[in-house]
């Protein structure tokens, strides 16, 4: 069993690096308010969300029928269906089909589902070359990491550290940081591999059951290169993914480039039906822990999940310490709802790392209850007794305060003349988290209550209207 | 499909019936008309341009000209449409990888949609899908009576439902993976012109 994951500690080391932290910050959030703007753009903006949240629920309610359904129409299509039931025999389907051909080289596009089976290192040790073909996914290869975002996951690197790696890897100049050249040097690289791949490899957005579709969008046309070029296509999908009609496919395309990046659609959003001649094409559904989860009444809403990432770019916590503090395939707000239903010990500590404040709710373009989902965790990590010691008596003391109004008030009035004469190591130290890298702010001269009490009306006045 | 498969296939779609929740009703999806703008094609114009696309309004008597002018270094010339020659034709390509000695291709779109800016590109119209990706510059013909409001409308196009492959292909390549500057290309083709040109058929009605 794996100890678990310590986001804190781990955000730590990204919080030492002022440089990365504070360029994190500011561009997730610029993300975020650009997401803001091309929502006000679309009138109908907050209907299409409760739509979207809606096809998800009636998909996810008749999953069986319409994986069935999409089953039957892609293989009319002449695509071969696969199932999955965990990351290991998704793996050694991708293996065998790869062996079958004598395939030794696969360029493949950016897939949270790969990341998750751990696809790439089980093909490599069994000498199958892998190449990631979206650039920022290519970075983190290059680098021995793993994804620090779903979007963009190489977004916590700086242009030098991009310009250093790759005149590490590929021997371009290290000091030109620009980002079209750095671009140029990956697209450079990268060509030959998708003319002399003999397979390739998406993921997919959205999987259509009425016309037995896969639906995959990027900026880049890497999927569309990989999935067209060499004359094997191989495709791996979460069962969750399956949505109902074309016609619902375009709500979903509404909403996902303009929540990820503010963008009205992504450069290539593309639908592959079938193989073209003389190609095969082959969908691997998997399951590893989704239809466990859509037994979960408090947490099956998460597989509503379209994998935009802004909650991602407007959580505080996150942009704040980076993807890679949680240790885990999904990060940020998602992550800390999906991360404890595939490894509940691991991933225990991640529900506290987001300060509840509701934001990842509102901006979800298909209303996952994420922040809710966050709290409903620490409680089942406290039923579960995952929680640390420190943690645990925080919140014993805290429920016995705020349960008691008496006991509330005197500690509200007590704590403000305390902050004012406490000594700095009294308030500034290592059982009080709160404080490692924020200043506590000026206290207020009162407490509400005693604001309350001096400006409350007399009972015979009027209030002024 | 083997039995290790078929095992895996009742085992998931067991699980799945199990545990999936009390059934929901589907919603009915609107086509959100209310706003559409009143002129699509400078809809459409606008939208693109946001994604580094260029469009062509004005009419371009002589493609061969223009295509000279506008890519004077272009030797291989491919054109995927009846109404330009070209140096070569996808036909002509013996793998579809061969599609990276192009220089410049041109192509017909059957639809463009205003709200986002993007041009419908299909296997029917590309013949050899790569030609879209691999091309160094795409210039792209869409007749301005072609072009629909929104994306609803968009994906009610036939060939979603018919063609194997159908790209909405909206601006060249880009990307922004590194520090939130998004560039062009990525890996795909560096430019993406669009020219308005009434479709043969339609330029003899109105002609």
């Amino acid at each position: 069993m794996s100890a678990p994951v310590d986001q804190a500690k781990n955000a730590e080391k990204f919080l030492a690096d002022t440089v990365h932290e504070e360029r994190l910050d500011k561009l997730l959030w610029a993300m975020r308010m650009r997401r803001d703007a091309a929502a006000r753009q679309v009138p109908e903006w907050e209907e299409l969300r409760t739509l979207a949240s809606e096809i998800k629920e009636h998909t996810l309610s008749n999953l069986s029928e319409y994986l069935i359904q999409f089953e039957v129409k892609a293989t009319a299509n002449g695509v071969i269906v696969h199932w999955a039931r965990d990351a290991h025999e998704h793996n050694q389907i991708v293996y065998d089909l790869l062996a079958e051909r004598d395939t030794k080289t696969l360029v493949k596009s950016k897939s949270m589902l790969t990341e998750e089976c751990e696809l790439r290192p089980f093909l490599e040790r069994r000498g199958i070359r892998v190449t990631e073909t979206d650039l920022g996914e290519r970075i983190q290869q290059l680098d021995n990491q793993p994804p620090g975002h779903i979007v963009g996951p190489a977004i916590h690197k700086t242009t030098h550290d991009v310009a250093v790696l790759f005149s590490q890897k590929y021997g371009s100049d290290p000091k030109n940081e620009d980002v079209g050249y750095l671009a140029g040097v990956m697209r450079e690289n990268t060509r030959p591999d998708f003319l002399n791949a003999s397979a390739g490899m998406t993921g997919a957005n959205f999987v259509v059951a009425e016309t037995g579709a896969i639906v995959v969008a990027t900026n880049e046309g890497n999927a569309d290169l990989s999935a067209n070029t060499p004359t094997l296509h191989l495709c791996s999908v979460g069962i969750e993914k399956i949505i109902p009609t074309m016609e619902s496919l375009a709500v979903f395309i509404r909403l996902l480039a303009r929540s990820a990046t503010g963008d009205t659609i992504t450069q290539y959003t593309s639908t592959f039906r079938g193989p073209r001649k003389g190609a095969a094409m082959h969908v691997i559904l998997v399951d590893n822990g989704r239809s466990a989860r859509l037994g979960m009444k408090r947490f099956w809403h998460s597989l509503k999940c379209i994998r935009c990432a802004a909650c991602m770019n407007t959580c505080p916590v996150y942009r704040r310490s980076g993807g890679l503090s949680y240790g885990s395939t999904y990060m940020g707000p998602i992550g800390i709802i999906m991360m404890p239903t595939f490894e509940i010990r691991k991933y225990s500590e991640l529900p506290f790392a987001s300060t509840l404040n509701g934001s990842c709710s509102n901006v979800c373009p298909v209303k996952i209850d994420i922040h809710e989902q966050i709290y409903r965790w620490r409680e089942v990590m406290e039923e579960n007794d995952q929680i640390q010691v420190v943690k645990k008596e925080a919140m014993r003391v805290a429920d016995k305060v705020l349960s008691h109004p008496a006991f509330y008030q005197i500690a509200t009035a007590t704590l403000s003349s305390a902050l004012e004469v406490l000594p700095h190591f009294a308030i500034y130290n290592r059982l009080n988290v709160w404080t490692k890298h924020r200043d506590i702010p000026e206290a207020a001269r009162g407490t509400f209550h005693e604001w309350y009490r001096n400006h409350r009306p007399k009972t015979n006045e009027v209030p002024a209207p | 499909m083997n039995n290790a498969q078929a095992l895996s296939r009742n085992a998931i779609l067991d699980a799945v019936r199990g545990n999936q929740p009390a059934t929901r009703p589907m919603p009915d999806i609107s086509h959100f008309h209310t706003n559409t703008p009143a002129d699509l094609g400078d809809a459409f114009t606008k939208s693109i341009v946001r994604m580094a696309g260029v469009v062509v309004s004005d009419p371009v008597p002589d493609l061969d000209s223009f295509l000279r002018a506008k890519f004077p270094d272009a030797k291989v010339t491919c054109s995927a449409t009846p109404e330009y020659a070209g140096t070569i034709k996808p036909a002509s390509l013996n793998h579809w990888s061969e599609a990276s000695t192009i220089d410049v291709c041109i192509l017909r779109s059957p639809m463009g949609v205003a709200e986002t800016g993007s041009i419908l590109l299909s296997d029917n119209e590309l013949q050899v899908n790569t030609i879209a990706l691999l091309a160094h510059d795409l210039v792209v013909l869409l007749d301005p009576k072609q072009i629909v409001a929104n994306i609803h409308d968009a994906y009610d196009h036939p060939h979603f439902r018919l063609r194997p492959y159908s790209l909405l292909m909206t601006g060249p390549s880009g990307s922004g993976d590194i520090s939130g500057v998004v560039v062009h290309p990525a890996q795909g083709a560096k430019t993406l012109t669009v020219i308005l040109s009434p479709a043969p058929d339609n330029a003899k009605r109105t002609g």
